[in-house]
């Protein structure tokens, strides 16, 4: 196949991966979006393939891993639950990281293969591109992997914090400036080899410090350098539909990141430095007064529901880990056949990456349109009569709006204290992630339940 | 004097990412998970990279130093283009509209 086909058909590929973004922007074109993913997958493998124009018994290696990595991923696809969407993308994450890596070294061991120059005489502009590939995905993959840990639970969601942590991250930094200028000079392996080594590192050190709630953020993150990797390779490897792919999932990710940290009204370095999380839980738990609040059960609940004209469900990572979404779309059946409008109002960083609510409840076959974002929905709860929160904690707290002392002041919150009344379910009275109490609790009209949030709502739907 | 081919590339890279910065805000926030899948997915397109890296051998020779990485990368790309694009079909065949009926 000639070069100047091959490169037609790579830029068609770039173009529908550029589609199955834009089908994104409603669920109805949405799968449409993804068909065309899959179809510019498919056109990229095979020009590949063509172009490579080597049939021989390699070849047939190739299918067989492609056919085995396949029906892993497939396998996995298939099986993952739901709930478990943050850890399988931060996984997935890693696996790009790692392939940037390999195919990095690949083309450093071997650059002819790849019309590069011969060992030891690389291209700089290539030399470049590989250290930058190199770096940054391996800096995705130990990143992910840190991130995949802590959202399993095998590592503590909790920050690991040290002196001096963030100048060991700005030295490293540096190091890894030096070491590529180095490269370019020496064409040294065992410079590459160091540079490897130096981001695995920075890649694990920069995550260890970031909370569990801040992940959203951090997942978006390495979204973002799994996209400048893939970007990196592509100029190395000079193809134009990895370029494309890499700059668009490279400012998808960042776009997420802005979007998250303005939910949380935290700048980028803020959260990457690790901000809040270890020092503030400890003062926000010491400081706790002990004030007054009225909890009910779920018989309560169900009367204050019933009689009332509309409820607005507030759903958090704690309807996650209770995976109380079923239970939860059962109940508001149950109050719609009473005639009670229910709507959903879903923060910007509710839950554990973007998005993760609203997946959560599709899964549970709730209508998308009876889902609201934040702006769309907050003047509403003024004219709600019960707001059901779920398994949310900060991202309703007043405070944000009121005590310019509070960590989290000036964070866009729902305003749920508006409502009528408040029911609230939560398994004890603890801080949230943010370490602060929540003025909500004590409020005149609210109404505490504390229990497993799956079986307080099956207990209200049986009580309605 | 001829433009060297690098500026081409970069040209595409830059547009690109002015592309995606407005295609992936006109992405519903509701869709952001889906999002997140498929841009994994795409990026593994790396795969290309892959394949290259893995038929390096010469002739006869299936794995040499060069090509085995080649081959680890198909495996990891593979498992995120299968898993990305069926964990994001699988998603948004989930979300519905309200019944009508209703």
């Amino acid at each position: 196949m000639s070069a100047n086909l091959s490169a037609i058909l790579y830029l068609v590929s770039g173009v529908l991966f550029i589609l199955a973004l834009r089908g994104l922007s409603s669920p109805e074109t949405s799968r449409q979006g993804n068909l065309f993913g899959i179809i510019g997958m498919v056109i990229a493998v095979t020009v590949t393939f063509l172009s490579v124009g080597n049939f021989s018994s390699g070849f047939i290696y190739v299918l067989m891993f492609l056919a085995l990595g396949g029906s892993i991923g497939a396998f996995i696809a298939y099986r993952i639950p739901m709930t478990a969407m943050p850890e399988l993308v931060a996984g997935f994450h890693s696996l790009v990281g790692l392939a940037a890596v390999f195919v990095a070294i690949s083309a450093f061991i071997n650059p002819a293969a790849f019309n590069l120059g011969t060992p030891g005489n690389i291209k700089l502009a290539s030399l470049i591109e590989m250290a930058i590939g190199a770096a940054v995905g391996a800096i995705t993959f130990s990143g992910s992997v840190i991130a995949f840990l802590k959202l399993q639970g095998i590592m503590s969601g909790a920050p690991i914090t040290f002196k001096g942590q963030h100048l060991l991250n700005a030295l490293l930094l540096i190091l890894i400036i030096i070491l590529t200028i180095y490269l370019c000079s020496t064409q040294s392996s065992n410079l590459f080899w160091i540079l490897i080594a130096v981001s695995f590192l920075i890649g694990f050190l920069i995550i260890i410090p970031i909370g569990g709630a801040d992940m959203p953020v951090v997942i978006s993150m390495l979204n973002s350098y799994s996209g400048w990797a893939a970007a990196g390779i592509g100029f190395t490897l000079e193809n134009t539909a990895l370029i494309i792919t890499g700059a668009l999932v490279g400012s998808s990710g960042a776009i997420l990141s802005y979007i998250m940290c303005k939910g949380m009204n935290r700048s980028f370095f803020n959260v990457i430095l690790g901000g809040f999380g270890g020092a503030d839980q400890t003062t926000g738990s010491q400081s706790k007064e002990q004030r007054p609040v009225k909890s009910g059960n779920a018989d309560d609940a169900a009367f204050l529901m019933k009689n009332a004209s509309s409820v607005i469900i507030v759903p958090g990572y704690g309807m996650a880990v209770a995976q109380a979404q079923h239970a939860l779309r059962e109940m508001v059946d149950t109050l719609k056949k009473n005639d009670i409008k229910v709507s959903y109002a879903i923060h910007p960083v509710a839950g554990r990456m973007p998005g993760h609510m609203n997946v959560l409840l599709a899964e549970a076959n709730v209508p998308y349109d009876e889902v609201f974002e934040l702006e769309e929905i907050n003047n509403d709860f003024a004219n709600a009569d019960v707001a059901f929160v779920i398994g949310a904690n900060d991202v309703t707290n007043p405070v944000a709006k009121t005590d310019p002392q509070s960590p989290i002041y000036g964070m866009p919150v729902l305003d749920v204290e508006k409502c009528k009344s408040v029911l609230f379910v939560k398994r004890s009275l603890s801080p949230g992630y943010a370490g602060i109490d929540n003025d909500l609790f004590y409020k005149e009209n609210t109404l505490m339940l504390f229990a497993d949030a799956k079986k307080m709502t099956e207990d209200i739907t049986k009580n309605l | 004097m001829e433009i060297d081919p690098f500026i081409f590339r970069l040209s595409i890279f830059i547009l690109s990412i002015f592309v995606g910065y407005y295609v992936v805000w006109s992405v519903t926030p509701s869709l952001h998970t889906p999002l997140m899948s498929v841009t994994n997915a795409i990026s593994s397109v790396i795969i290309v990279g892959a394949i290259i890296a893995a038929l390096s051998g010469s002739e006869g020779v299936v794995f040499s130093s060069s090509s085995i990485y080649g081959f680890l990368a198909i495996i990891l790309a593979a498992v995120n283009i299968f898993g990305g694009f069926l964990v994001t079909q699988r998603m948004l065949a989930m979300y519905k509209k309200k019944k009508k009926d209703k």
